[in-house]
């Protein structure tokens, strides 16, 4: 043993390695793919040694979980104290189906309750609408009043159970519904927490669910930040997405870049109305994508939790550390679910969901099976459930803090995502910051440049999905599946609740407060919370609301580009 | 010789009924038969069968595909389907994409849909088919 030499294990011996020893091995068999990458098309080397993470300082990049700029964990502790909050989104006919549903979740083990919300809900339409009477209750609960935010939430405890809403461009009432379901059962506002999803920008980029043009939408997200401050200090307002931007298509880098230039944008739009950052920023969460490139994942979210860091303390001058510290929900990738050969969704979402923990996730929801036709049956949801169970008490993946912090590749590809976002919100930052680039365009071409170029990728068979095009059966078949189905007589029940609650509410102080609200509407840095909040408590609806600012502000009409 | 004989391309209209906001499916197929050589007209999210149909009658096209991803593609393909009837535009090859399940997806066809694709489709499948029955229309 005394004559081995001490080697030095530098860039100089890898690629002596490479040269020797590996390009013997290619010779016997060749690469498998001719330029490995990423799934988002970060390139990725053979092999990463210590000479890859060379200009990464483990003190001031790497640190100690809990502790700045958090790259390991928001928290010291992570899962060895508190696990993750098990919460599915759930969402479907009236309040009282939703209701059932999430009383069903929370007796199979689910710690934390999410709300979809009908499309009528978040287009800030009322169920009796002529034309979008049709899709009441179909994706989402339909909630019309907060007779029906009442009834969402009968039976469960508010002051313990934290609750996320779904809902983006009507966030204003229904975050002030909650407040008031809370404050009409005794339930102080301090006691609330959750989250409303809250951040418009992704709507314009990715989803399309908005209603008003960018800026006096930015607006009514800052009034929701002051309010949520004052009212419900434990509540997060803002949950900045990128979920929908990378469902949409992007990268990871992109992902991570336009969400975080979005929450840089409200918080500046706060402070133009002389709103300390800090008094918002602690309370700022964070909605991520997990996909299917688990190490990818793993990277994203460190390097998401990095960058936050360093541009709350950096770039906004923030002092409070609780202002620096991205807690993030995370949710496995709907578009990676397959219509074909269903159960192997089980495998799918299981891996992206221990990336989500590796990560260090808040919070998480699993996809269910059947997600790719509908929303999920009760089957399907407690396998969701059950999968995430299973990571937490069964893999060992919860017991050690950031088990893959100092992993060369990890390391490194945290860099390369953090470098890479951070030059992409550069250039947004030159083009006039977030609210240009959805109004020119730019960011929504990008994604759908990315998404163009998967597709590309998967039908000439660069990117293999199994069951789909490899590894598919004969039959092409669903594999018989039984689906939810929605009960028919959903949008007649809502319709009659709906005259109902129109019939015994006082229509003079619905009047008076729509007046009111229509009349300081247009003054953009006046917080017009407390004027939503009264016009729910008389029991106008999401669509009076939204009308109102609708005459005021008009409408955003998006792009038809391709 | 034959490029100086060639037909005019096959118009289509992609279109979004309803509320759903979730386009990438759209706009990925647009743009594949684009470049297959179509001249592709998507309407934008948002659109009721009455426009969706004012678009098809008024670029007078020949395929109107329709993608659904909310749970609502009963109703609204069935409104279309009888529309276009009554419209005499049922020559036109009408299809349907996105998040539909199997039950449904033989029940619109019954309805007059042409053809349906759902979650996992190549867009060379989607061309083919069109150009395919498009030729046969013609023929």
């Amino acid at each position: 043993m005394d004559d081995v030499k001490q080697e030095v294990l530098d860039a100089e011996r890898v690629q002596r390695w490479r040269e020797e020893r590996l390009a013997r091995d290619y010779e016997r068999v060749p690469p498998r793919r001719e330029q490995p990458a990423t799934l988002s098309g970060i390139p990725i080397a053979d092999v990463y040694t210590p000479a890859d993470v060379e200009g990464i300082d483990p003190a001031r990049d790497i640190g100690l979980p809990g502790e700045y700029p958090y790259a390991r964990g928001p928290h010291a502790s992570m899962y060895r104290g508190r696990p993750w909050t098990i919460r599915q989104v759930a969402g479907f006919g009236q309040a009282e189906d939703t209701n059932g549903r999430f009383k069903y979740l929370l007796a199979h083990g689910e710690t934390g309750l999410s709300t979809d919300f009908d499309l009528p809900t978040l287009l800030g339409y009322d169920s009796d609408h002529e034309i979008y009477r049709r899709e009441i209750g179909k994706i989402g609960v339909a909630v019309d009043t907060v007779v029906d935010m009442h009834a969402l939430f009968d039976g469960i405890p508010l002051e313990d159970v934290s609750t996320s809403l779904t809902i983006n461009a009507p966030a204003a009432v229904l975050l002030a519904m909650y407040r008031v379901v809370a404050d009409e059962r005794g339930i102080a506002g301090s006691r609330l927490t959750g989250t409303t999803q809250n951040d418009i920008l992704k709507e314009y980029t990715a989803q399309n669910e908005f209603i008003f043009p960018p800026v006096p939408s930015v607006e009514l997200v800052v009034d929701t930040m002051e309010y949520g401050a004052e009212v419900m200090p434990r509540f997060n307002p803002l949950n900045a997405c990128g979920y929908h931007i990378r469902d949409a298509g992007s990268t990871a880098v992109q992902e991570v870049a336009f969400t975080i230039a979005a929450g840089l944008c409200y918080l500046e739009a706060a402070r133009e109305r002389g709103i300390d950052p800090d008094r918002l920023a602690p309370r700022v969460s964070f909605f991520w994508n997990v996909h299917n490139d688990f190490l990818e994942e793993v990277s994203k979210l460190r390097a998401a939790r990095r960058l936050w860091a360093r541009m709350m303390r950096e770039r906004l001058r923030c002092s409070d550390p609780r202002s620096w510290l991205m807690r993030a929900h995370c949710q496995t990738s709907g578009v990676s679910l397959t219509a074909q050969q269903p159960i192997n969704n089980v495998a799918r979402t299981a891996i992206q969901a221990l990336a989500a923990v590796f990560g260090g996730t808040q919070s998480l929801h699993t996809n269910s099976l059947d997600e790719a036709f509908a929303i999920p049956s009760e089957a399907a949801i407690k396998i969701a459930v059950r999968t995430q169970q299973i990571i937490l008490h069964e893999s060992g993946a919860a017991d050690v803090v950031d088990p893959l912090g100092g992993s060369y590749y990890v390391e490194s590809l945290t860099s390369r995502i953090e470098e890479e976002a951070a030059g992409l919100i550069a250039r947004i930052d030159d083009m006039g910051g977030m609210i240009a680039a959805v109004e020119s365009g730019y960011a929504n071409q990008l994604i759908a440049d990315s998404a163009w170029e998967q597709q590309v990728a998967f039908e000439r068979n660069e990117r293999i999905t199994v069951g789909v095009n490899e590894f598919a059966d004969d039959d092409n078949s669903t594999g018989g599946i039984e689906l939810f189905q929605n009960d028919p007589g959903v949008a007649e029940r809502q319709l009659a609740r709906l005259a109902d609650v129109k019939r015994s509410r006082e229509e003079r102080r619905v009047a008076d407060a729509l007046r009111a609200l229509e009349a300081v509407a247009g003054d953009l840095h006046t917080n017009r919370m407390p004027l939503i909040e009264e016009a729910v408590r008389a029991r106008a609806t999401v669509g009076e609301i939204c009308d109102v600012l609708r005459s005021v502000w008009g409408t955003y009409q998006p792009s038809t580009a391709f | 010789m034959s490029e100086l004989m060639s037909t005019p391309p096959i118009k289509v209209v992609v279109a979004k009924p309803g509320l759903d906001g979730h386009d990438r499916g759209a706009k990925v197929v647009a743009r594949a038969l684009r470049d297959a050589g179509m001249e592709v007209i998507y309407t934008g999210i948002f659109q009721t069968p009455e426009s969706i149909l004012r678009a098809v009658i008024q670029e007078d096209a020949a395929v109107l595909g329709l993608s659904s991803l909310s749970g609502a593609h009963m109703e609204y393909a069935i409104d279309l389907c009888r529309m276009l009837r009554e419209n005499d535009r049922e020559d036109v090859l009408f299809l349907v994409g996105g998040t539909i399940p199997e039950a449904d997806a033989e029940r619109l066809k019954e309805h007059g849909v042409d053809e349906v694709f759902g979650p996992g489709s190549r867009t060379g499948d989607i061309i083919a088919y069109i150009e395919q029955e498009v030729r046969a229309a013609a023929a």
